[in-house]
């Protein structure tokens, strides 16, 4: 006796392939849906800002006049903030990643970091600036200085570079640290020369999109006390400054006041996009360009 | 008197009819005494007693899992890379216990070279490969560099094909010039002995030939430890064999006398295919 019965085969064929349409049908809506919202929005900051854009734009200081008003100031801040927040968080991520790969025993201890450090991860924004107003503004007395901003976003995306290092870095194939320790290589001669070169396109891919990330967080920044006042171009690590999100968020809080607001903040939105764009770009060049084959 | 206590040794170890002529005169390399070792509460390897002899290839032989990759992956102490890894007894190399604590084992793996089942080459090209290990000793005068390359590779059999291309990455290589790279690199250590752990299973009959013929050639100036899976290539290329079987060694003796007149039981039952 046959435990497949052809008839009953053939006369579910057609609802079978009826469900795998529709299974088909579905994925293709989900995505169409996502990409329907974004390209909405990506029409409606283009239709509202890019008349907008032009070089004064870019190059003026903030002006409580439209017609003159600029994002230098905020370009500007949003650079110095990221010169503070790669290498903090780059040393920081690098270093914890590695420790907790290369060298912490698998334990409880090892097992409780990294809990913590995947919570970190989902912990709201805001929480990371009530941490930075109480440790750097006001702990440290540094005011509410780029140095402070930096050091808040460094901590505040820190989690997601250690995870995305600890990642390479086990995608790093056993055989390779053997082949190394095989021939005499010490722990730190193998990370330094198989380990680290293996790893760090992605290293480096996962470090470039937790920057971006940390371009576009508004909340912090507000929660430490970024000035909404006009202030001087920021030239330093301990002046002052805004950050392009930032300025698009009391741009859209006052355009009640001034019309105009609404344009500006839609043309700082394509700036910021443009800028994110650029930086996903590059991380996704770098992955391609020094992915080694093994 | 050194000289017979190894006699004595080997008598006790190899108990042949017939002793091989040559045997009184040739050093001992690795000395194994009541070595056990366990995974956790696996008992892998059990009161391994081995002499490894200077300028021999030495076979190990036995089915699947018996304990012969732990076993020579003891010899060069890379087992301590797995955590659950305890060890007791003596492993003498050169008459030094390797594993005492006071040893380095950066010292002992500078020594001993391995070349592991399925090659192994670094994503770095051809030339940095083999001068991978002299590098990491502290040699950074490319001159001598340049010199420990080409001799090494040469030494593995490999020049002649990569002489043009050394700067390109080493997985554009076959799989067989992928191992004998992986072969010339441990060469560039200047290596005493070389351990091998199937080094062929990966490769085809051709590049195995090359590699087996290797082995002939290196064995004039390194002693060879090899784990092979192939009773013809054990018995093609080794001097003595030791046939393992549950974390024991059942037999060691001249390959001759394990591969013709085998003294135990299992061995021959393993040889002629009969289990394993
Ligand atoms: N990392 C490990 N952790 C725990 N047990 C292990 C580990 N490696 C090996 N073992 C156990 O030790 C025993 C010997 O393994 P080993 O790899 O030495 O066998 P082998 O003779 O090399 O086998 P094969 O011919 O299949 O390579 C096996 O029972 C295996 O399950
Ligand atoms: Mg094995």
């Amino acid at each position: 006796m046959k435990y497949i019965d052809n008839n009953l085969v053939q006369k579910k064929m057609g609802s079978r392939l009826l469900r795998n349409k529709l299974a088909k049908l579905f994925f293709l809506l989900a995505t169409l849906f996502g990409l329907f919202v974004l390209v909405i929005l990506i029409y409606r900051v283009i239709r509202d800002g890019a008349a907008w854009i032009d070089f004064d734009f870019i190059n003026n200081k903030l002006s409580t006049d439209p017609e003159r008003a600029g994002i230098m100031g905020a370009i500007l801040g949003t650079l110095w903030l990221m010169l503070v927040v790669a290498p903090v968080t780059m040393i920081l991520g690098i270093g914890t990643a590695i420790y907790l790969e290369e060298y912490a025993k698998k334990g409880k201890l090892q097992a409780l970091i990294q809990t913590n450090i995947s919570n970190l991860a989902g912990v709201p924004s805001v929480v990371f600036g009530l941490l930075g107003l109480t440790v750097f503004v006001r702990g440290m007395d540094l005011g509410n200085i780029v140095l402070a901003g930096g050091l808040t976003m460094a901590l505040l995306v820190l989690p997601v570079v250690v995870v995305a290092a600890q990642e390479a870095i086990r995608a790093v194939p056993g055989f390779l640290r053997e082949a190394s320790y095989g021939m005499g290589a010490t722990k730190w001669q193998t990370i330094k020369n198989v380990v680290l070169p293996a790893s760090l396109p992605g290293i480096l891919t996962g470090t470039i999109l937790a920057l971006s990330r940390a371009i576009g967080e508004t909340a912090p920044l507000v929660v430490i006390g970024i000035p909404a006042l006009l202030i001087p171009l920021p030239d330093g690590v301990f002046d002052k400054f805004t950050i392009l999100p930032v300025q698009i968020y009391y741009w859209t809080l006052d355009s009640a006041l001034v019309a105009e607001y609404t344009n500006l903040a839609a043309a700082t939105i394509v700036i910021l996009l443009v800028v994110l764009f650029l930086m996903n770009s590059v991380a996704i060049f770098i992955r391609n360009k020094f992915q080694q084959r093994f | 008197m050194p000289a017979l206590a190894e006699n004595n040794k080997i008598q006790v170890f190899t108990s042949m009819e017939e002793a091989p002529k040559n045997v009184s005169t040739k050093k001992v390399v690795y000395d194994t005494k009541d070595l056990n070792l366990w995974y956790g509460d696996d008992h892998a390897l059990k009161n391994i007693n081995l002499s490894i002899y200077e300028n021999e290839v030495t076979a190990i032989i036995g089915p699947s899992g018996c304990g012969k990759s732990t076993y020579i992956k003891t010899l060069n102490r890379m087992v301590e890379l797995i955590p659950v890894v305890r060890i007791s007894g003596e492993i003498l190399y050169r008459e030094r216990n390797i594993l005492e604590r006071t040893y380095k084992v950066e010292d002992l793996r500078t020594k001993v070279g391995m070349v592991f089942q399925k090659p192994n080459p670094f994503p770095k090209s051809i030339y940095e490969n083999v001068a991978y290990g002299p590098k990491i000793h502290g040699i950074r005068d490319k001159k001598t560099l340049d010199e420990i390359v080409e001799k090494s590779l040469k030494g593995a059999a490999i020049w002649d094909e990569v002489k043009d291309r050394l700067n390109e990455n080493a997985y554009g290589l076959s799989g067989g010039q992928q191992q004998r790279l992986c072969i010339a690199r441990a060469l560039a250590i200047e290596p005493d002995v070389i351990l091998m752990d199937e080094p062929t299973s990966a490769l085809d009959p051709i590049s195995t030939l090359k590699v087996e013929e290797l082995v002939q050639e290196l064995k004039k100036d390194f002693s060879i430890i090899i784990v092979t899976h192939n009773m013809q290539q054990a018995a093609r290329i080794s001097d003595k064999t030791a046939f393992f079987l549950s974390g024991e060694v059942v037999e060691f003796a001249q390959t001759d006398k394990i591969f013709s007149n085998p003294s135990d039981k299992r061995t021959e039952d393993y040889i002629t295919g009969r289990f394993g």
